[in-house]
């Protein structure tokens, strides 16, 4: 990773009197999360590889206003969506890519309805866009053959129905595939959504990213794969919790692929 | 005496449907008590989801054996129904087997009812040994301890009652006709067929004619009874969902499960603060004033839509819903089965008030606190697995989140935690405490 890849702003293409092909949305978790800045930089690499005219918001960028909305605190919500809805429109953007189901969620469901209206995808779905194209090539490399399963991140799956374009990536990759006992719409939460990553858990008897990671375990992965950054730290965590750090990797599919590309 | 039979059997009958429709419009008006909500769009794909999951049952055989076995109770009691009418049909007119004229198509009919009948047996036999005898984990929630445990029992042996009768009914009659009795014989031969039933025959053996008799009339009089019973029973029971899954399914939301509604009062009042040239001290419109204050979110089921309202009524208590949980599967209070009961029980707790007093009057209760507790409503994930568990398009999730606006927006009172997430939101763009002006540092990193 020696070169940094120049990431363009939309206020640089504005300068320029240019549009990008895309919004690159990089959420909050992709920007200042440790884990998720590796997948957000993944992300990048394979725009960068596939010649993707992108830009990202930068500071410009603020909180899509999901954890909020999801808390019950719709007034922040709508105040956050008012404010990224001025931002966007004012950049004319028509197509947004983001790497968190989150994001992904709220611009393409309730921000219509606020007036952002906008191509939502998520970066699954375009990465697999990008190679039906023949911009992009996905091969096995060093997973061929690796045992992955898929954790379905509810909002990308339940809460939108993707399903088979994270696992299409997957397959290219020339992975043995292995579904968990809970997978696609029956998929079982990490236990960050709605608002859970930021506070402690009501009390139980166990977290509910431990159980999700102990439903992993049963199917023996080598690599739980992720398409959402709050589940890929979930999921991490689990992982570590059950001491399994040296046999189980948590890998978001972007940065598998970018991976296996040796970028 | 056949003249005091018809006229004693019209009384019950009116008595039944009477009872039955008062309970029915107080389904209506207490669902009424909710917000209204639009559901009037695109009525071609809510009849077909309609067709699909609530006649098709196709949500149902995700579990296949209970799926399976449910299918069969269902149709058995679709079907025997079609033997009531004619059942109302003799009841009144004091005739017998009025619909025998259809020749092979009647045999074929009583015939299968009968098969059915058996079947049916069989099916509630092995629900009621799953409920109660097997481990399985949604059958053992704490919230179906006590009246909703014994209100699945009660159905189950009710129906075991009611097929029982119907054959032994189906038996006595087929031995009467062959015996030629009066009002039994009929000139085209036997009417029915009676594939099962007929093994209950050696049971009569030497009994007379008037004893046959006596048996088939208390059966099909107990039958009938039994059938109007059960249809007033209905609104005390979770089985109302065998009429509401029906309107409940037609109006179960149709966008992605991930959208949630945004609310319009707040969306006036965003649009007033980030207007600059909104004029803070204008007249409120005209009208306007007369208004109650818009209350945020839910904290009694009044503040709930309709649909959340028919919701509850339909609630079949299943636990489908609680069994997918990911916050009840790890020990938390959450159970969305739990939520949708509450629900119903305090609006019968309203409507009760209503029935008592002609109107609401606050009884120092309500659906926050007194039935669901915070401990619930913040261990919810809004991951949706309850919403796509459940059989006939019930969404406690929305009920969770109108509760939870009311906890945030009227109460202030999210968990500190949360409150500080949102706090930094509102002052940095992100749910951490990090400068908006740092957002792009990534891109520089290492
Ligand atoms: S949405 Fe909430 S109540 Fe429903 S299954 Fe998920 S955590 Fe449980
Ligand atoms: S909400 Fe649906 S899944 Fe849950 S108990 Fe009621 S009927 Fe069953």
């Amino acid at each position: 990773m020696a070169e940094v890849i120049k990431v363009p702003t939309m206020a640089e293409y504005m300068a320029e009197g240019k549009k990008p092909e895309i919004l690159f949305w990089v959420g909050c978790m992709g920007s200042f999360d440790d884990r998720a800045k590796k997948v957000t930089k993944a992300f990048v690499k394979l725009l960068h590889e596939a010649k993707v005219d992108f830009a990202v918001l930068g500071t410009e960028e603020s909180c899509n206003g999901d954890p909020a909305k999801r808390a019950g605190n719709e007034f922040l919500f709508q105040m956050q969506a008012a404010t990224n809805i001025e931002v966007l429109n004012g950049y004319e953007i028509k197509k947004v890519v983001t790497a968190c189901p989150h994001c992904f969620n709220t611009l393409k469901n309730e921000y219509p309805a606020l007036g952002g209206n906008y191509e939502v995808m998520h970066h699954t779905t375009f990465l697999k866009s990008l190679l039906e194209e023949g911009r992009l090539k996905v091969e096995g490399g060093k997973f061929k053959g690796k045992r992955i399963t898929f954790h379905d991140p509810c909002y990308l799956g339940r809460a939108n129905n993707v399903y088979e374009a994270p696992r299409d990536l997957l397959r290219k990759l020339e992975v043995e595939l292995v579904e968990m006992r809970k997978c696609k719409s029956n998929g079982f939460c990490c236990g960050a959504g709605g608002g859970q990553m930021f506070k402690e858990p009501e009390p139980g008897n166990k977290e509910v990213n431990i159980e999700r990671t102990e439903q992993a375990m049963e199917v023996k992965p080598d690599i739980i794969a992720a398409g959402c950054p709050f589940c890929n730290t979930m999921m991490t965590d689990g992982v570590k919790g059950k001491n399994q750090e040296g046999t189980i990797e948590v890998m978001d599919v972007a940065e598998m692929i970018a991976n296996a590309h040796d970028l | 005496m056949q003249i005091i039979a018809q006229i004693a059997f019209l009384i019950v009958l009116v008595a039944g449907i009477a009872f039955f429709t008062r309970n029915i419009r107080r389904v209506i008006r207490n669902v009424k008590l909710g917000r209204k909500v639009d559901r009037s769009d695109n009525p071609g794909e809510r009849f077909a989801k309609m067709a699909r999951v609530a006649l098709g049952q196709s949500k149902m055989v995700k579990k296949p054996f209970a799926g399976f076995l449910h299918i069969i109770v269902y149709l058995g009691f679709i079907i025997i129904n079609i033997e009531v009418l004619e059942i109302i049909i003799d009841g009144v007119f004091g005739t017998h087997r009025i619909l025998s004229f259809l020749g092979f198509g009647y045999n074929f009919l009583i015939g299968s009812f009968e098969i059915l009948a058996l079947m049916v047996l069989l099916g509630v036999t092995i629900f009621w040994l799953r409920r109660n005898v097997s481990n399985i984990y949604r059958f053992l929630g704490n919230e179906l301890k006590g009246w909703p445990k014994n209100d699945a029992n009660y159905i189950l042996y009710f129906e075991m009652v009611l097929m029982i009768l119907f054959l032994t009914m189906n038996a006595a009659d087929y031995q009467l006709q062959l015996n030629g009795a009066d009002h039994y014989a009929q000139n085209a031969g036997i009417a029915g067929s009676f594939p099962i039933s007929q093994y209950l025959l050696p049971w009569f053996e030497g009994f007379s004619n008037a004893t046959l008799i006596i048996i088939e009339r208390t059966t099909w009089w107990l039958h009938i009874v039994g059938i109007l019973i059960f249809l007033n029973y209905l609104y005390y029971s979770k089985h109302l969902h065998i009429l509401l899954a029906f309107p409940n399914v037609y109006l179960s939301k149709l966008t992605p499960q991930g959208k949630f509604d945004n609310l319009e009062a707040v969306t006036n009042e965003v649009k007033l603060m980030m207007d600059p040239d909104a004029d803070p001290y204008a007249m409120p419109a005209e009208g306007a004033e007369d208004e109650a204050p818009e209350k945020f979110g839910a904290s009694d089921v009044v503040d709930l839509n309709q649909v959340q309202l028919l919701n509850a009524y339909t609630c079949t208590e299943c636990g489908r819903c609680t069994a997918e949980c990911p916050a009840n599967q790890t020990g938390k209070k959450l159970s969305p089965r739990k939520v949708m009961m509450d629900t119903r029980d305090r609006l019968e707790e309203v409507g009760n008030i209503i029935n008592e007093k002609g109107s609401f009057e606050d009884d120092g209760k309500q659906l926050l606190d007194n039935y669901i507790l915070r401990e619930e409503l913040w261990a919810c994930t809004t991951c949706n697995a309850c919403v796509e568990a459940c059989p006939i398009g019930i969404d406690p999730l929305s009920i969770i989140l109108d509760m939870r606006r009311y906890l945030v927006m009227e109460q202030s009172a999210a968990p500190l935690d949360l409150a500080n997430a949102m706090t930094n939101i509102e002052n940095n763009g992100a749910p951490w405490p990090y400068n908006q002006m740092d957002r792009l540092n990534w891109a520089n990193e290492n």
